[in-house]
């Protein structure tokens, strides 16, 4: 199990080197071949009335006038050894692991990222929990019952769950629970679990919901599909033959395999979970990771595009190594060795 | 090469993708009816201090720093914070876009030749922590503004029209003081003087710039100043967490004694950061927010909702702004060589569809000439009136047989690929010119590099046929010099491309231009920019479209609310709030 | 419902009839089948899938498919009667009462449990005992069922067991609770030939030891030779001939009982020598044949002046040793017909 971990976090580390290399070409390499110089990358971090000259020196000062692996090296050794930055009077060392400054606020990424990953965390966590629940009891309650009204109801929901996009089921919600109705949070609240945990929780419950809802639906579709399945496998005709009651049937031996299926989805939801964060954090005016991504991207701020796809990768990876060790551990004849 | 530029237009805007991100989004404008409020006075008139004012920006600050900030609303905003020079006039309507002085006594007194300006401080003007003000600190202020390696965000007049002598920055400064720049001389405490090392006559603008306001060289981080800046004005920072928010709350150094221009009414200010635009509006309406900072106007999805409620509606004002939306008429591409078939364009084109693909009377006003009409001095006129501004088919055909092309002829229209108003711009120009028989070729570029590869580089555009190019062009403050020096003057075109002028090429106007720039009478210089405006709709070189407007909304608590010219949005060194 | 008032037999099913009505038709899985079961007795229920022989053990144990199946009859299990009585009331007595082993043992056990946690989950169930005492029961089941070093397999799961091995554990798991009925549906189908020995040795020996009533439901009538006291043979949902295994392997009435006999294998003859095996496919539950259902695939229905296509037969005795048949032939036929052609062949 041990020498399985080491496996998969040394393919994690390869896996960040190529993204990383990856985000690089896209910004560097693909405008270069486009026929875009080293100063019109640049003119994209100063002021409107720059000249050439000016432009010129932003470029050597950005490290855009470097052959793209000489960049890409900069970015590595700031990963390992740290790196020094000038903020005009004096120079800052910005420790190892150094995500790099930004081109546009000159401010070290790494920290920026830190100071908003606790929202997204928590965000996240709040709505996996909802989803989760929410969306694997519809899925049980439909499975049990299929064709009923409930199993109609909550399938129609769902679907709409899916269809419908967060910035409007996000908007809508703002609009009616917050303004018109004011019981929930206004949009741009936040605060943090360490403050105040229940001032945490009414800030997020309508981001979470939200998020959730997108989610959940998903789940209670994919929960009831596994229920009717599972229900159907001859192990629950001989949990019902020992004589358990429905309930244990259903939960412990139906819903145990049913899970299965689902906790690999979850991992995969859990580590794209920043896509859904984006237009959450959005909506929501929340400052976390997904929030700041967007500004990065809009903004071409390369190193706070580069940090948010290192966390977004060490997410997922994450992600999916816990869920392939909850595999194990769930299903005893998966083996990692 | 450069210093021809310079000469010329100092101005050079290389990224269009900067400007129209820094250009304030849209940077609001004066008063004009709408929304059916008193738009020319001030509403809720009061006095009564205290409370706090919360605005929302729906992106990231380009800096606080004074030297690094390029916003209308940046500039609009720092006056709370900092003191330049000279400042716009917190008045309402047009007495908004007059320049009065600040930190110093009066405006700048130029030398005959209008190359060297001098200004005096007032008296008694402290830093927040009660230093005395001088020279020498607005002086390190500029100093430290012509570092573009650490604040690349700010304007570069200072860089364009100091004399600097090769100096380039405090932080490579070998004088002990760090105050080696030759072209800023200090003779005591209270005297400042500025060398250009050419004529410029409109330099009391570039004295407002935040990038005069002083800044104490034992205080200065560099690129982490704007952690902290060290305030002049009446508020000072109390908590910063950049890129979310922050808070300003009384300067207990301030003294209205040495500051006749500004009434700080709110003892607190709030300003969230990266707020979701449409949130905003949401807030804005339920007393949640009182000031959606950036002073673009409610967004589309709001907009709709405010209109229709008469109770919304009263508490709007429609600001018209210093931003023309506009199409280039290129004249490398034949037949747009001919004058003739340049004016066929003019006279076909239907400008109500071109209002429409703003959102119609809401989104703007139909521009018939360039200037916009809170530009000091602006006026309007019409060299190609049409019925309705719907277009005039009879005399642009006679204008195509003047041209030789009868039947018309085909050529490209160019826009911005992710701009759906441009876009939408493009295809009623394609209606309304169809019905003359020119046909236009409808060709989307991406808008980073519009300017850059695509629409402003000369060879690329003759090439493509790209004979009209939709565009747009807002100026850094309401001034002839600043709206027109970019779109207008040949000289400023470069074969390398990122032009933001896309053909107009007359050695006439590039000659008014120069003589503006000596001409320090005031009202001589603006009748110069109307003559300029007057010449380029003659040579049939731009079609204007529409002079933007944006839908400002105002909660009832904000007292003392008024648009200004200065920055056509809200003063917001005005605004006072009823609520506690 | 029936006018039987002789004092029910232990296990005792009376006209059961489960139904399930779907869109093509109602599908009549057991259509009046009757039959009794005494303490310590062994009873195997023969036919081919489709018969109804599943269905009927799992009516008994109530685990048909009770919102989509109509079901009729009666069915009394050591004096209470099952088909009327609640479902929690069922439920209580599986388990505990009666046990059932399935065919497939890998996918009847759960994946994700111990063999051992999944025999403790039924002892515990029916009893009130600590987990420990329950481990120790379960190790002992196991050891007794013949799983080599017990203790120490209590935790592996059924993926680590071999095919017999996991029958064996299920064979733990239904007598955990000393049940008085036993149902083997198809217990050794899934199994080597060897081990198919091994456990029906081994069901045999714990029968004895229990004395417990055994229903075996096979469709190889060697399982039956094998074990069986009593033989039912189903078909079509009915049955047509039941009697002491003697006497029906002895002199077998029903020519569908014929044909399953003939195709059992035999090591002294030659496959040339054999009968035929028995041609056609079973009837549709939705359309079962009028008159006698096998009739289409006999080879000797029009040897009944036309009875077979029209009137259903029902049992009846032949002889007097409990032996009965449900066949339009008349007996003497039917016996000519057994000495000169069947029995050579046998």
């Amino acid at each position: 199990m041990a020498i399985y971990i080491v496996r998969r976090l040394v393919a994690a580390v390869i896996l960040l080197l190529i993204v990383t290399a990856a985000v690089f070409a896209i910004f560097f390499l693909v405008p270069r071949l486009a026929g875009a110089t080293p100063e019109d990358l640049a003119s994209r971090y100063v002021g409107k009335t720059a000249d050439a000259e000016q432009i010129h020196v932003i470029a050597v000062k950005l490290g855009f006038t470097d052959p793209i692996w000489v960049q890409y090296g900069r970015f590595l050794k700031g990963l390992v050894a740290g790196a020094d930055y000038s903020t005009g009077p004096t120079t800052v060392h910005c420790p190892a692991p150094c995500f790099g400054y930004s081109f546009l606020t000159q401010n070290p990424v790494l920290p920026d990222l830190l100071d908003r990953l606790p929202v997204t965390l928590s965000l996240a966590a709040g709505a996996a929990l909802i989803w989760v629940v929410a969306g694997v009891a519809t899925g049980v309650v439909s499975a049990l019952r299929p064709g009923s009204i409930f199993d109609r109801a909550a399938m129609g929901v769902a679907l709409a769950g899916v269809s419908l996009p967060i910035f409007f089921t996000g908007l809508l919600s703002l609009a009616v629970f917050s303004y018109a109705l004011g019981i929930t949070a206004p949009g741009g609240s936040y605060t943090p679990i360490e403050d105040n945990p229940f001032l945490w929780a009414y800030d997020l419950l309508l981001p979470w919901i939200t998020l959730a809802f997108l989610y959940a639906a998903g789940y209670a579709r994919l929960t009831r599909a596994g229920m009717l399945d599972t229900m159907g496998e001859d192990f629950i005709r001989t949990a019902r033959a020992k004589g358990l009651p429905e309930r244990t049937v259903v939960v412990k031996h139906g819903l145990r395999s049913a899970l299965t299926p689902i906790l690999t989805i979850f991992g995969l939801d859990l580590g794209l979970l920043l896509g859904g964060a984006i237009l959450t954090e959005s909506t929501y005016s929340l400052p976390g990771i997904g929030k700041y991504s967007v500004d990065a991207v809009v903004n071409n701020d390369l190193p706070k595009v580069l940090g948010v796809v290192m966390v977004g990768s060490i997410f997922i990876i994450l992600a999916n190594l816990v869920v392939d060790l909850c595999y194990a551990i769930v299903d005893p004849r998966v083996r990692y060795s | 090469m450069r210093s021809r530029r310079v000469a010329a237009a100092a101005v050079i805007a290389v990224s269009t993708l900067a400007l129209a991100a820094c250009g304030g989004g849209s940077s609001g404008g004066s008063s004009s009816s709408g929304g059916g409020s008193d738009v020319g006075g001030v509403h809720n008139v009061s006095d009564v201090t205290g409370g706090t004012i919360r605005y929302a920006n729906s992106g990231d600050w380009d800096s606080l720093d004074p030297a690094d900030t390029y916003y209308s609303y940046s500039w609009n905003f720092a006056r709370l914070y900092s003191r330049a020079l000279v400042m716009f006039k917190s008045a309402p309507g047009k007495d908004g876009a007059t320049l009065v002085p600040d930190l110093a006594e009066s405006l700048g007194k130029p030398s005959d030749d209008a190359k060297t300006w001098t200004y005096t401080l007032r008296q008694g003007v402290k830093f927040e922590d009660g230093t005395p003000v001088t020279s020498k600190d607005v002086k390190y202020a500029v100093e430290r503004s012509l570092d573009k390696t650490t604040f690349p965000n700010g304007p570069t007049y200072f860089n364009d029209f100091l004399d600097l002598q090769g100096y380039t920055s405090p932080y490579a400064d070998s004088d002990p003081n760090k105050l080696g720049l030759k072209a800023i001389d200090t003779p005591d405490d209270r005297t400042i003087v500025f060398h250009l090392k050419q004529p410029f006559s409109g330099f009391d603008y570039f004295a407002q710039m935040p990038s005069t306001a002083p800044v104490p060289v034992a205080k200065d981080t560099g690129s982490k100043y704007k952690e902290h800046v060290v305030s002049t004005g009446p508020y000072m920072f109390d908590t910063n967490d950049l890129g979310k928010s922050f808070t300003m709350k009384r300067n207990p150094n301030w003294d209205q004694a040495t500051d006749p221009n500004r009434k700080p009414l709110p003892d607190r200010i709030e300003v969230a950061l990266n707020v979701n635009s449409d949130d905003i509006d949401n807030r804005l309406q339920s007393g949640d927010l009182d000031v959606a900072i950036e002073g673009t106007g409610v967004g589309p999805a709001a907009q709709g909702k405010v209109l229709a409620d008469q109770t919304l509606k009263a508490n709007t004002d429609s600001a018209i702004s210093a931003r023309l939306w506009y199409t280039s008429i290129n004249s490398d591409v034949a037949p747009l060589d001919n004058i003739h078939c340049r004016k066929a364009v003019e006279y076909a084109a239907d400008k109500t569809g071109y209002q429409r693909a703003y959102g119609g009377a809401t989104g703007g006003e139909i521009a018939t000439n360039l200037l916009p009409p809170v530009i000091p001095g602006a006026e309007k006129f019409d060299t190609y009136p049409t019925p309705g501004n719907a277009g005039d088919a009879a005399k642009a055909k006679d204008e195509l047989a003047q041209c030789g092309q009868p039947n018309g002829f085909t050529t490209g229209i160019s826009y911005r690929a992710e701009r759906p108003k441009e876009k939408a711009t493009a295809e009623a120009l394609q209606q309304s010119l169809a019905k003359v028989g020119i046909n236009l070729e409808v060709k989307p570029y991406p808008l980073g590099d519009y300017a850059k590869l695509y629409a402003g580089k000369p060879d690329f555009a003759k090439a493509n046929s790209l004979g009209l190019n939709v565009f747009g062009w807002a100026a850094d403050w309401p001034d002839g010099y600043g709206f027109l020096a970019q779109m207008v003057d040949s000289r400023a075109i470069r074969a390398s491309g990122g032009n933001t002028n896309f053909g107009v090429k007359d050695p006439e106007v590039d000659a008014m231009l120069d003589k503006a720039l000596v001409t320090t009478d005031t009202t001589a210089r603006e009748k110069i920019w109307v003559d300029i405006d007057k010449k380029v709709m003659d040579d049939a070189y731009i079609l204007p479209g529409i002079w933007s407007k944006g839908l400002l909304y105002r909660p009832p608590n904000l007292t003392n609310v008024f648009i200004t010219d200065g920055y056509q949005m809200f003063d917001y060194l005005a605004l006072g709030t009823t609520r506690k | 419902m029936t006018t039987d008032v002789t004092p029910p037999a232990f296990l005792d099913v009376r006209d059961l009839r489960v139904h399930f009505p779907t869109d093509d038709g109602v599908v009549k899985a057991v259509d009046g089948l009757s039959f009794t079961l005494e303490r310590g007795k062994r009873l195997g229920i023969v036919g081919e899938s489709g018969s109804g022989k599943s269905v009927t053990s799992l009516s008994i144990m109530g685990l048909h498919k009770a919102r989509a199946a109509k079901i009729s009859g009666e069915i009394w299990l050591g004096g209470q009667e099952l088909v009327s009585a609640g479902s929690e009331q069922v439920r209580k007595l599986r388990g505990r009462t009666m046990a059932m082993i399935f065919q497939d043992p890998l996918s009847a056990m759960h994946p994700y449990y111990s063999v051992g946690q999944q025999i403790v989950e039924a002892y515990r169930l029916h009893h009130d005992v600590s987990k420990r005492d329950a481990r120790t029961r379960a190790v002992q089941l196991l050891d007794r069922v013949g799983i080599p070093q017990a203790a120490s397999r209590f935790d592996d799961y059924p993926h680590h067991f071999s095919g017999g091995m996991r029958q064996r554990a299920m064979i733990a798991m239904a007598l955990s609770c000393n049940p008085e009925l036993l149902i083997a549906d198809e217990p050794t189908t899934a199994l080597d030939v060897t081990v198919q020995a091994q456990i029906l040795d081994l069901i045999r020996d714990l029968q004895a030891e229990f004395n417990s009533a055994v229903i075996i439901i096979t469709h190889d009538l060697g399982v039956v030779a094998e074990l069986a006291d009593d033989i039912l043979v189903m078909y079509g949902g009915r049955a047509i001939e039941t009697g002491s295994a003697a006497s029906v392997f002895e002199t077998p009435q029903h020519p569908y009982t014929w044909g399953l006999l003939g195709s059992l294998p035999r090591w002294d003859r030659e496959r040339s020598d054999r009968l035929m095996p028995i041609p056609g496919s079973p009837p549709s539950l939705i359309n079962v044949p009028a008159g006698c259902a096998f009739h289409p695939r006999c080879a000797y229905d029009e040897l009944t002046d036309g009875l077979a296509t029209t009137v259903r037969p029902e049992l009846r005795a032949v002889g007097t040793n409990g032996h009965r048949v449900a066949c339009h032939l008349s007996d003497e036929r039917r016996r000519q017909i057994f000495d000169d052609e069947i029995r050579p062949k046998l």
